[in-house]
């Protein structure tokens, strides 16, 4: 496998630049937009990183949130967003990231990160060493999420219709009363 | 005139059926290649929600209509769970009991195959229903809710 780490750092970088333009801007439109590159730019991180199967469903999932933040955002005639600076909220959020970097430091300084890639996982090892004869599927890929880890797929199904139906009624309860009212009038 | 242009209206009736055999493909081959019921349903979904950009909610329902799509979310969403079931009959919940089949063949590999299927019907028609949530319920609900989450 050739050297692909300066192409994964550029990618890193622009996302990171990315996501502070989403971040910062005033203009809701500008801020899904940068969004929308941050995750297009994930994709082909994954495609370098030999992963087709999430860069297809990062990609197919990122054009639809794509249009449907874009119908959303526009429907907005004021499209400039007020922010609001917690100074305590800041504050919190500053004194976790520092917990969270300090942890990191405790577990990983003693033993050193293990390079890129490296060593294969004892768990990931079986499933590539045994998932074409076990389930006759090529794509590995397949054969974990929908055979060894089916329930986890089922559960993961689960949370989008159940999300799906929430929305749902929470959006159909608004339509019926907007009817109500578009009729005598 | 309802929609968009002559010329998106052309081209999206060109498009939508080749973007539809192509989200049937990443379906049908999810064990063979790239892909799998996720992507290939987010497809499918994408093709109906061009034909409702192009030509308006009233075209694409009468491809797809609410309630079809409603049922189609719900028959995927039992089928998979069906599917877990069956595997009681060779001992528990989701064991892969039918027969693999050869290996590198469109018939293989037990029940990934129907999940895969399964999984597009119940991703794909959801996403749709989402996007027509969206669409028929934006002029007063959608608006007043984000309206009120700013102000």
């Amino acid at each position: 496998m050739e050297n692909i780490t300066p192409q994964l750092y550029t990618l890193l970088v622009f996302m990171v630049i990315g996501s502070i333009v989403a971040i910062e801007t005033r203009n809701l439109l500008s801020a899904v937009i940068s969004v929308s590159a941050v995750g297009f730019a994930l994709s082909v991180a994954f495609l370098f990183l030999g992963a087709p199967d999430i860069a297809i469903t990062q990609l197919v999932v990122e054009i639809l949130v794509l249009i449907i933040l874009i119908r959303g955002t526009i429907l907005l005639d004021n499209t400039a967003v007020e922010l609001h600076r917690d100074t305590l909220a800041v504050i919190v959020t500053l004194i976790f990231f520092g917990l969270i970097l300090g942890f990191g430091a405790m577990i990983f300084g003693s033993r050193g990160f293990p390079a890129f890639g490296e060593p294969l996982m004892s768990v990931s090892r079986v499933y590539v060493m045994r998932g074409l004869p076990e389930t006759h599927a090529a794509n590995i890929v397949t054969s974990v999420i929908l055979d060894y880890r089916a329930y986890d797929t089922m559960g993961e199904a689960t949370v989008l219709f159940g999300s799906i139906l929430g929305a749902l009624a929470l959006l159909r309860k608004d339509g019926k009363v907007a009817k109500k009212e578009v009729v005598p009038a | 005139m309802k929609g968009l242009t002559l010329i998106v209206k052309t081209i999206t009736d060109f498009v939508v059926a080749f973007i539809v055999v192509f989200g049937a493909y990443i379906v049908l081959y999810g064990h063979l290649t790239p892909g799998g019921g996720f992507a290939g349903g987010v497809i499918i979904a994408c093709a109906f929600i061009l034909l409702m950009l192009g030509h308006g909610k009233e075209v694409a329902f009468s491809r797809l209509g609410e309630r079809l799509a409603h049922v189609l979310d719900s028959a995927g969403a039992l089928a998979f769970l069906i599917i877990g079931w069956i595997g009681f009959w060779g001992g528990y919940f989701f064991l892969n009991v039918f027969g693999r089949g050869e290996q590198f063949r469109l018939i293989s590999s037990g029940m990934i195959l129907p999940i895969n299927i399964a999984i597009a019907f119940k991703v794909g028609t959801s996403l749709f229903i989402v996007f027509a949530a969206l669409a028929i319920f934006r002029r007063r609900s959608f608006r007043s809710m984000i309206e009120d989450e700013l102000s």
